[in-house]
C-alpha cells in the first residue's frame, strides 16, 4: 500500500470521530503547550538575567583584597588591606591581556548640594571605568587621566543622584559638598537601570580615584580593581596574568595562599543563570510528563479503534493485506493524530509564551530547534504509543477477525 | 495440475476441555473450472474446510497445494499474498467496508497487491464492478445499497485481481429467492468464463447451480457427486423477463473471463 493511501487512509478514520481525535489531540496539545511555553519563558528570564550581568562590564574581571586572619580571628570578606594604588599602576602596565583597569575606591557618604542633601556610593575610579562597567556619559564630560594626577575635585554623577539632588535643574557646573569636600559636576552618567541583584546602578557619582583616596578615604587601601579582558577567550590569561603580577608585587612565596580574590564575569554569570537554568529544567520535565500522559491518550484510543475495527482488519487480510499492511495503517494513523496533536501544541504555547511575556513583563526567547525538536519528539511520541495497539492488530488471526461481533 | 488438491487435511479446535475433531483426513482435489457446492449441517465442518481452503487458517495435519503450491507451512505473509493474487472471497454477510463507496471497496485487494500486475486501480476497478452490472453504483456506500447489489460488490471485489478461486461461503443466506437467482446467475457466468468456484450452502436448492455437490458429516466427505439436472439461472431469469445481469456482464467483460 502506498504511503499517500496510508495517509489518506489515517486521515479519513480520524475525521471519522472528530470529537474522539480532539479529544486525544488535547493530551497532546497540552503536553506540546506547555513544553514551548516554559521552556520559552525559561530561556527569556535566562536572557534577561545574562543582559544584567553583561550591563556590569565587559569581559570584567574584579579583584577583591582578601580576608584577615590574625591570630584566629577572622575578618570579614575585604578585611585585608592587600591592595593599593601602586597594583593597580603595575597591573596596568604589564598586564598585556587587558585592555582597561581601574582602582575601585568606595566611600559611602552624605551628599550636600545647595539646599538639599543624598546619602550615596562615591566611586573613585580611573577614566577606564567608563569601559570596564559598561557605563557612558549622558552630558557633559568625563574626568580624564590629568584630573586624576591632579587629584581633581570633580564628579560625574548618575541619573538618581541627579533626581535626588537637583530635581530638574541641570547640575552640570553645580558644586556639591562630600564630608566637606566641594566637588565640582562635569558631567552626568546615562541611565543603566537596575543590577542583576537589583541595586541602582545609577545611584553612584564617580570622582578620580587620588581625590577619592585621599580626601575621603584613608589614603591607602583600595579594596577593589576592575579590569576587562581583551577578548572573552583571553579571560583566563588575564586572570594568570594578574595572579603572576600581584604575587610577585606582594612578595608572596610559592606556598603562600593569595591574599587577593579574582572572579570574572563568567563566573556572575553561571551563578545568576544557574538559578534560572535549574527551573528551566524542572518545568519542562513536568511539562515532558504531560507529553507522556497524552502520548498514554493516544495509545488507549488507538486500542479502542483496533477492537473496533476488528471486522475491517479481518476484511482486509481476508483480500491479502499482510500483518505489516495493518501495522503501517495503525502506526500511522498514531502518529499523524499526535503530530497534528504537536503542531497546535507548538501554536498555542508560541502564542501562551508571548501573552505569559506580554503579563508578566518578561522576555520570550523561542529556539527553532526546540521547536522541530518537539515536533519531532511527537512524531517519536506516535510511535512509541501506537506500536502496541498497531501490532495487536497486525497479529490477528484473520477467521477470528472476519468473526468478531 | 489440479487447481485445489488436498491430502488427510486434519483440524481439531479445543473447546474447553474438550477437543473437537472438525476435520478428519478430508481428501479432496478439485479441477480447473469446476463449480463446487460443499454441503452439510451447521458443524458438519464445512466452514472450517472453507477456511482453510481459503487460507485463512491453518490445517493441523495433511497436505494442501493451490494451483502446485504447497500452502500449509506457508509463513503468514505468504498466506496473505495467496488470498491476494489467487483467491476470492464472498462471504454471508457481505464483509463490505463501512462508510466506504462501492468503487473503493471494490478497488481494496488492488492496494494489498506486491508484484503490481500495472494497470490503473481505478480503472481495474470499475470494469469489475460493470461486470456485475454496478456501473451506476460506483460512489454508494453499503448502506445505500441493497443485499443482492451488496453482494454484488462483494463479487466485484472477489474477482477484481482476477483470482483462479473463488469461494463463497452462504453467498445467498441473507438474500430473497429472486435476488439469490441473481447471484448464481453472476457465479454461473464467472465459472463459465474459467473461474473455479467453491461455494458452501446449506440449501439443497442452491448447491444444484453447481456442477459438483460435496456432503459433509462430522468432518468427514459422506458424499461427492455430479449435480446431473444442474439448474440455469440465466434461463429462470430469462423467463422471469430479467436478463439484465447477463447482458451486463457479456458486454463489459470484453472476454476477458
Amino acid at each position: 500500500m502506498g504511503s499517500y493511501k496510508l495517509i489518506n487512509l489515517a486521515f479519513k478514520s480520524i475525521t471519522r470521530n472528530k470529537m474522539r481525535s480532539l479529544l486525544t489531540m488535547l493530551g497532546i496539545i497540552i503536553g506540546v503547550a506547555s513544553v514551548i511555553s516554559l521552556v520559552s519563558i525559561g530561556n527569556g528570564a535566562k536572557a534577561d538575567v545574562e543582559k544584567q550581568v553583561a550591563s556590569l562590564g565587559t569581559n570584567l574581571i574584579i579583584i577583591h583584597t582578601s580576608r584577615s586572619k590574625t591570630g584566629g580571628v577572622r575578618g570579614g570578606s575585604e578585611s585585608l588591606d592587600t591592595l593599593d594604588l601602586n597594583d593597580y599602576k603595575l597591573l596596568k602596565e604589564k598586564a598585556t591581556a587587558i585592555s582597561g583597569i581601574s582602582p575601585v575606591i568606595k566611600e559611602q557618604c552624605q551628599v550636600i548640594a545647595s539646599a538639599t542633601n543624598w546619602n550615596t556610593s562615591i566611586y573613585g575610579v580611573s577614566p577606564d571605568y567608563l569601559s570596564v562597567c559598561n557605563f557612558s556619559v549622558e552630558s557633559g564630560e568625563f574626568f580624564t587621566q590629568r584630573d586624576v594626577k591632579a587629584m581633581s575635585k570633580v564628579a560625574v554623577v548618575g541619573k538618581t543622584v541627579v533626581d535626588e539632588l537637583f530635581a530638574d535643574q541641570n547640575p552640570i557646573g553645580k558644586k556639591i559638598r562630600i564630608r566637606n569636600v566641594p566637588f565640582r559636576i562635569i558631567g552626568v552618567l546615562a541611565e543603566k537601570g537596575q543590577s542583576g541583584m537589583g541595586t541602582d546602578q545609577d545611584d553612584v557619582i564617580l570622582a578620580p580615584s587620588t581625590t577619592v583616596l585621599y580626601r575621603l578615604g584613608n589614603g591607602k587601601t583600595v579594596r577593589t580593581i576592575m579590569a576587562s579582558a581583551v577578548t572573552p577567550e583571553k579571560m583566563t590569561d588575564a586572570r594568570t596574568q594578574i595572579t603572576t603580577i600581584l604575587r610577585a608585587s606582594h612578595r608572596l612565596s610559592a606556598g603562600q595562599e593569595n591574599d587577593f580574590r579574582i572572579r570574572d564575569q563568567t563566573e556572575i554569570n553561571n551563578m545568576a543563570t544557574g538559578v534560572t537554568g535549574t527551573l528551566t529544567v524542572l518545568l519542562s520535565a513536568i511539562a515532558g510528563v504531560s507529553l507522556l500522559v497524552g502520548g498514554i491518550g493516544v495509545m488507549n484510543i488507538m486500542l479502542v479503534s483496533v477492537t473496533e475495527r476488528t471486522r475491517e482488519i479481518g476484511i482486509r487480510m481476508a483480500v491479502g493485506a499482510r500483518g505489516i499492511d495493518i501495522l503501517l495503517q495503525f502506526l500511522v494513523e498514531a502518529v499523524i493524530l499526535s503530530l497534528i496533536g504537536g503542531i497546535v501544541g507548538v501554536v498555542t504555547g508560541l502564542g501562551l509564551a508571548f501573552l505569559m511575556g506580554n503579563i508578566l513583563g518578561t522576555s520570550v526567547v523561542m529556539t527553532g530547534s526546540v521547536i522541530i525538536y518537539t515536533t519531532l519528539f511527537t512524531g517519536a511520541v506516535g510511535v512509541f504509543f501506537g506500536f502496541y495497539p498497531a501490532r495487536k492488530a497486525a497479529n490477528l488471526n484473520p477467521i477470528d477477525a472476519l468473526k468478531y461481533e | 495440475m489440479h487447481t485445489i488438491e488436498l491430502k488427510k487435511i486434519n483440524k481439531e479446535y479445543a473447546m474447553g476441555d474438550v477437543v473437537v475433531r472438525a476435520l478428519k483426513n478430508v481428501s479432496l482435489t478439485i479441477g480447473q473450472g469446476e463449480f463446487i457446492a460443499v454441503m452439510g449441517t451447521s458443524g458438519s465442518g464445512k466452514s472450517t474446510l472453507m477456511n482453510i481452503l481459503g487460507c485463512l487458517d491453518l490445517a493441523g495435519g495433511g497436505d494442501y497445494f493451490i494451483e502446485g503450491v504447497h500452502v500449509n507451512k506457508m509463513s503468514k505473509k505468504k498466506l496473505a499474498d495467496i488470498r491476494n493474487e489467487k483467491i476470492g472471497f464472498v462471504f454471508q454477510g457481505f464483509n463490505l467496508l463501512a462508510r466506504t463507496t462501492a468503487i473503493e471497496n471494490v478497488e481494496l485487494p488492488l492496494f494489498y497487491e506486491r508484484g503490481r500486475s500495472g494497470g490503473n486501480i481505478r480503472d481495474k476497478a470499475l470494469a469489475a464492478l460493470k461486470q456485475v452490472g454496478l456501473g451506476n453504483r460506483l460512489h454508494h456506500e453499503p448502506n445505500q445499497l441493497s443485499g443482492g447489489q451488496q453482494q454484488r460488490v462483494a463479487i466485484a471485489r472477489a474477482l477484481v485481481n482476477s483470482p483462479s478461486i473463488i469461494f463463497a461461503d452462504e453467498p445467498t443466506g441473507n438474500l430473497d429467492s429472486q435476488t439469490t437467482v441473481e447471484i448464481l446467475s453472476l457465479f454461473q457466468e464467472l465459472n463459465d468464463r474459467g473461474i473455479t468456484i467453491v461455494l458452501v450452502t446449506h440449501e439443497q436448492d442452491v448447491s444444484l447451480y453447481a456442477k459438483r455437490i460435496i456432503e459433509m458429516r462430522d468432518g468427514e466427505i459422506i458424499k461427492d457427486e455430479k449435480v446431473l439436472e444442474r439448474k440455469n439461472a440465466f434461463e429462470e431469469l430469462a423467463l422471469s423477463g430479467s436478463g439484465k445481469t447477463r447482458l451486463t456482464l457479456m458486454s463489459a467483460a470484453g472476454g476477458k473471463f
